[in-house]
C-alpha cells in the first residue's frame, strides 16, 4: 500500500561529549508512523539526524524522540540485547534495536524502521503482544515432574543431558522470529517459532516429564506442523538460536516418540 | 477512573516481584503492576551468578558467606540480615532448580559453582567458589524460570501499569497501607487499587547517572512513590559502580569473566590489581576495584588517546572456556565494540550498577516509617529495599541471592497479614494527586525539554558523585539538582494523546528521579568518612565513631510547601562481627 511521507528537514542535537574525535553522519530514519487518535491511516515519516555509526538504531529512535518528535512510540529497556523489548522491522528484516549498529545497515540510504509484521499495531512501533504471550503460555512453558517426594538436594543432570536444550533456553521472548513467519503473518492461529522454541526447552530437558503432553499440543493443526522451513525464524533470532533445527527437533520427536 | 480491590498488590515484576508473587498466589488474591512485561525486567541483565554456600565443588558454609557479605558492605551491613541472607542462601538455589533453572552442572551432575568478588574461604584466606551460574546469564534464567512459575501458578499481572502513588490512611493514629494508584500505558486510564498489602518491588534508580549498566526504565519509581508520602529512605549515599562495564557504553561485562580468571590491565600491561589487593587481586570488592581503575587512569596509565580507560584482558583463556561460559559478554565486545575478545582485551571504566540504600525493612520484609515503626501492609524487596544486607557495598552475586531470599519472605508475609486484615478505607479521592500530575503535565505549555533537564543530570551526577567524592563535588551536585528541579517545573511534552504516551511517563520518571538523586547527593553530603561505595577523598578513612550507622532521609514540607530533606540515623545490627579494617 502506497503511503504519503512527511518531510521534516531539521536534524537532531549536536554529538555527545565524549564521542568528539568520532566521524559524525548525517543519516535518515524512514519510520513508519501510526496513531488511531491522529488518523485512521499509517504513513511514512523521514527523520535526518547527526549520529555516530557506531551507534545503535535504538540511539537514532532516542534522538529523534528526545530532540525532534515527543510523540514517536516505542518500547525498549536494556538497550543491550537482552530484554527483548525492541524487536522491530529495520531496513525489511526482523531485528533489536538495540544490538544493530547504524555502519551496519546502510546508512548511505534512508533506514526504514516499521513494527514487527502479525501482530496488531497499537501506535508507531508498538504492538500487541498479547497473542504472542498466548501462544507460549498454551505449551506450558514450566518444569512439570512427577516426583511424589521432593529430592532434598538439586536434582542431578549431566553436562551433556544440560548442553541438550541450551540453545533454546536463550530464548528472550522477543517474537522477532514468529513476527517473521509468513505461515504466522497468514494464520495468527499458529502458535509460531518462539512457542515451539520454548516447548523445546523442556521437552529436551531430562528432568522434565510432560514432554508426551507438549508434544500433542504441538501436534495441533496450528502446531509444528505448519511449519514450512523457510528459516526466517532462524535469521531474525538475535540470540543465534537454531530455531528452525529446533522446531525440526520437535518434529521428529512426534514421529519417533523419543526425546 | 476505576477501581480495583485485591489482598495483595506487588509493584514491579523482575526477581523479587516474581518470586514474591509465586508465594503470595497461592495464599491470598494477588496483583502484579509492573511497567514493563516481567521478562523485560533488568533482573534478565544479571549475568554472573547466584551466591550460596553448598559446597558442591570445595569447602563452603554459611558462616564464612555471612562474614564476606557483612566485611564487603565494610561493616554497615546488619548482621541479623546477612546471616538469613547466607543461611537461607542454599535453599534459594535448590528452590530455583526444583522450578527448572537450567545451572550449569559439575562432572557429577550436582550445580556448579565459580568464583567471585569478595567470597572467600575462612575469613579471607583465598576465593572461594560459591556462585552458582548458567553461563554468564544467570539473571536470565532467572528471570525466565520465575515468569515460566508465575504461569504456572497462574499469577494474575498488569502489564504496562506504571504506579505513581502509594495510598495511606492514618487509622487511629496509625499509618496504613490503604493501595496504590496506577497510570496504564495503552489507554492513559486511572486505576485505583486498593489492597491489604502492598510489595514494593520495583528495582533501582541508576538511570540519574550517564554511564550506567541500568535500563533505562530503572527510575526509582518506588522509592520515590513511599518518599513523597513521608516515607524514609535508607543509605541512599551508597551506590556502586561496577568496575568492568563496556567503556562510554557502560554495559555490564560480569565479575565472572575475573572469576574464571580474566585480568585487569593498564597501559604498560602490569595487572594493577597486585598492588591493591595482593590476596585477592582482581577479585577484591566491586567498590576496591573501581577506585583501583580510576586511581591508574589518574597516575597517567590509563588506556587509549585519552587514557580514560582500562583493559579487560580474556586473551589467555581458551577459547572454548569463553564460549562455555562467558558466551553473552564477548558477543556483547564484538557487536558494540567490534573486537574479537579470544586475541584483544576489552576497553572498560566503572560503570553506575547498584543502589545499595533504598526503602528501609525489616527481615520480613515490612517498609519501616523512621527507625523501628512498622507501616501495617507495606513491604519493599529487591533493589528498591534496604534490609540491610548489602550495607556500604554489595558483593557480586548477592543481589540475585536478595531477590530470592528477601522476595520470598516479602511474598509470605504480605499474604499472612492480608489474610487476617481488614481492607483500609481509601483516602477521599484517592487518584487526586496522580490525576492533577498527569494532566499538568499534558497541558504544560513551559519550555523546558525532558531529555536536556536529564541529560544535565545524568553528567552532574558522573561527574560529581560518583567514585571518587568531596564537599565541594557534592556541593556542585546539590546546587546543580536544585537547578533542574526548578527548571523541571517548567517541563513540557509533546505528545498530549493517552495512548502510550511514554513521552509524559518520561517527565513523571524524570521527576523521580531528581528526587532520588537530590536525596543521594544530600546524604552523601553529610557523610563525612569514607565506606564501600562512599568515598570522600577529604574524609578518606572509615569512621566508625561517628558514622557507623544507617542514613535515614525524610521529605519535610514547611507550611508555606518549601520541600526539605531531614536526616536522622539508624543504629547498625551488629551479631557475630567486629569492625576491622578492610584488607583483599
Amino acid at each position: 500500500m502506497a503511503t504519503p511521507t512527511l518531510e521534516k528537514a531539521d536534524a537532531a542535537g549536536q554529538p555527545e561529549p565524549g564521542f568528539a574525535d568520532s566521524p559524525y553522519i548525517t543519516v535518515t530514519f524512514r519510520i513508519r508512523r501510526f496513531n488511531s487518535e491522529v488518523s485512521a491511516e499509517a504513513v511514512w515519516e523521514d527523520f535526518q539526524l547527526e549520529i555516530d555509526p557506531k551507534e545503535r538504531v535504538l540511539d537514532g529512535l532516542h534522538k529523534i524522540k528526545w530532540d525532534l518528535d515527543g510523540t514517536l512510540t516505542f518500547r525498549r529497556s536494556c538497550a543491550h540485547g537482552i530484554c527483548g523489548s525492541d524487536a522491530m522491522r529495520i531496513n525489511g528484516k526482523n531485528r533489536l534495536a538495540c544490538k544493530t549498529l547504524i555502519k551496519d545497515i546502510n546508512p548511505e540510504k534512508p533506514i526504514t524502521v516499521e513494527p514487527i509484521k502479525g501482530l496488531t499495531v497499537l501506535k508507531d512501533l508498538v504492538v500487541d503482544m498479547e497473542p504472542f504471550f498466548q501462544a507460549y503460555r498454551d505449551v506450558m512453558p514450566f518444569l512439570i515432574t512427577k516426583d511424589t517426594n521432593e529430592p532434598t538436594r538439586e536434582r542431578l543432570q549431566t553436562a551433556e543431558d544440560r548442553e541438550r536444550f541450551d540453545d533454546t533456553t536463550k530464548c528472550i521472548l522477543c517474537a522477532a522470529c514468529t513476527s517473521s513467519c509468513p505461515v504466522f503473518w497468514n494464520d495468527g492461529q499458529y502458535f509460531g517459532p518462539a512457542a515451539i522454541v520454548n516447548a523445546h526447552r523442556f521437552i529436551f530437558d531430562s528432568r522434565d516429564e510432560a514432554g508426551e503432553q507438549r508434544l500433542e499440543i504441538l501436534n495441533d493443526r496450528d502446531g509444528v506442523w505448519r511449519c514450512r522451513t523457510t528459516f526466517n525464524c532462524t535469521d531474525a533470532c538475535p540470540r543465534g538460536i537454531e530455531v528452525t533445527k529446533a522446531i525440526q527437533e520437535v518434529k521428529r520427536a512426534l514421529i519417533t516418540r523419543r526425546f | 477512573m476505576k477501581i480495583h480491590k485485591y489482598d495483595t498488590v506487588i509493584v514491579g515484576a523482575g526477581g523479587a516481584g516474581m518470586r514474591a508473587a509465586i508465594e503470595s498466589t497461592k495464599r491470598s488474591r494477588t496483583a502484579v503492576l509492573t511497567k514493563l512485561y516481567p521478562t523485560r525486567s533488568h533482573t534478565g541483565a544479571a549475568q554472573g551468578g547466584m551466591a550460596a554456600a553448598l559446597a558442591n565443588v570445595e569447602e563452603d558454609n554459611w558462616e564464612w558467606h555471612t562474614f564476606d557479605t557483612v566485611k564487603g558492605g565494610d561493616y554497615l551491613v546488619d548482621q541479623d540480615a546477612a546471616e538469613i541472607l547466607a543461611k537461607e542462601a542454599i535453599d534459594s538455589v535448590l528452590d530455583l532448580e526444583k522450578m527448572g533453572l537450567p545451572f550449569n552442572r559439575t562432572p557429577n551432575g550436582t550445580i556448579d559453582q565459580r568464583r567471585f568478588g569478595g567470597h572467600s574461604r575462612n575469613h579471607g584466606e583465598a576465593p572461594v567458589r560459591r556462585s552458582c551460574y548458567a553461563a554468564d546469564r544467570t539473571g536470565h534464567m532467572i528471570l525466565q524460570t520465575l515468569y515460566q512459575n508465575c504461569v504456572k501458578e497462574g499469577v494474575e499481572f498488569f502489564n504496562e501499569f506504571y504506579v505513581l502513588d502509594q495510598l495511606i490512611t492514618e487509622v487511629d493514629g496509625v499509618k496504613k497501607s490503604a493501595g496504590v494508584v496506577a497510570y496504564e500505558l495503552a489507554t492513559g486510564e486511572i486505576h485505583v487499587f486498593q489492597a491489604k498489602a502492598v510489595i514494593y518491588a520495583s528495582g533501582g534508580c541508576g538511570k540519574f547517572f550517564k554511564v550506567t549498566s541500568n535500563a533505562h526504565t530503572l527510575t526509582g519509581d518506588g522509592q520515590a512513590a513511599v518518599y513523597r508520602r513521608g516515607l524514609p529512605l535508607e543509605d541512599m549515599e551508597f551506590f556502586q559502580f561496577h568496575p568492568t562495564g563496556i567503556w562510554r557504553m557502560g554495559i555490564l561485562l560480569t565479575e565472572g569473566a575475573r572469576g574464571e580468571g580474566g585480568i585487569l590491565r593498564n597501559k604498560d600491561g602490569e595487572r594493577f590489581m597486585e598492588k591493591y589487593a595482593p590476596v585477592m587481586k582482581d577479585l577484591a570488592s566491586r567498590d576496591v576495584v573501581s577506585r583501583s581503575i580510576y586511581t591508574e587512569i589518574r597516575e597517567g596509565r590509563g588506556c587509549g588517546p585519552e587514557g580514560d580507560h582500562v583493559y579487560l584482558d580474556l586473551t589467555h583463556l581458551p577459547p572454548e572456556q569463553l564460549d562455555a561460559k562467558l558466551p553473552d559478554i564477548t558477543e556483547f565486545a564484538r557487536t558494540y565494540l567490534g573486537i574479537e575478545p579470544y586475541t584483544d582485551p576489552i576497553p572498560i571504566q566503572p560503570t553506575a550498577h547498584y543502589a545499595m540504600g533504598g526503602i528501609p525493612t525489616n527481615v520480613e520484609g515490612e517498609v519501616l516509617s523512621d527507625n523501628t515503626t512498622v507501616v501495617p501492609g507495606l513491604y519493599a524487596a529487591g533493589e528498591v529495599a534496604c534490609v540491610s544486607v548489602h550495607g556500604a557495598n554489595r558483593l557480586g552475586t548477592n543481589s540475585l541471592l536478595d531477590i530470592n531470599v528477601f522476595g520470598r519472605r516479602a511474598g509470605i508475609a504480605a499474604a499472612e497479614y492480608s489474610q487476617k486484615a481488614d481492607f483500609v478505607e481509601l483516602p477521599e479521592n484517592p487518584a487526586e494527586l496522580v490525576i492533577s500530575q498527569v494532566e499538568a503535565l499534558r497541558s504544560a505549555t513551559g519550555t523546558e525539554r525532558v531529555a536536556v533537564l536529564r541529560r544535565e543530570l545524568q553528567e552532574t551526577m558522573d561527574a560529581n558523585v560518583m567514585v571518587f567524592r568531596t564537599e565541594q563535588t557534592i556541593k556542585t551536585a546539590v546546587e546543580k539538582i536544585a537547578e533542574l528541579r526548578e527548571r523541571y517545573k517548567n517541563v513540557s511534552i509533546q505528545d498530549k494523546g493517552r495512548r502510550f504516551n511514554t513521552d509524559l511517563l518520561e517527565a513523571v520518571e524524570l521527576g523521580n528521579l531528581l528526587d532520588l538523586a537530590e536525596v543521594m547527593a544530600v546524604s552523601a553530603l553529610a557523610r563525612k568518612e569514607s565506606r564501600g561505595g562512599h568515598y570522600r577523598e577529604d574524609y578518606p578513612n572509615r569512621d566508625d565513631v561517628n558514622f557507623m550507622r544507617h542514613t535515614m532521609a525524610y521529605r519535610e514540607v514547611g507550611d508555606d510547601g518549601t520541600e526539605s530533606i531531614r536526616l536522622d540515623y539508624k543504629p547498625v545490627v551488629q551479631t557475630r562481627y567486629q569492625p576491622m579494617e578492610r584488607k583483599y
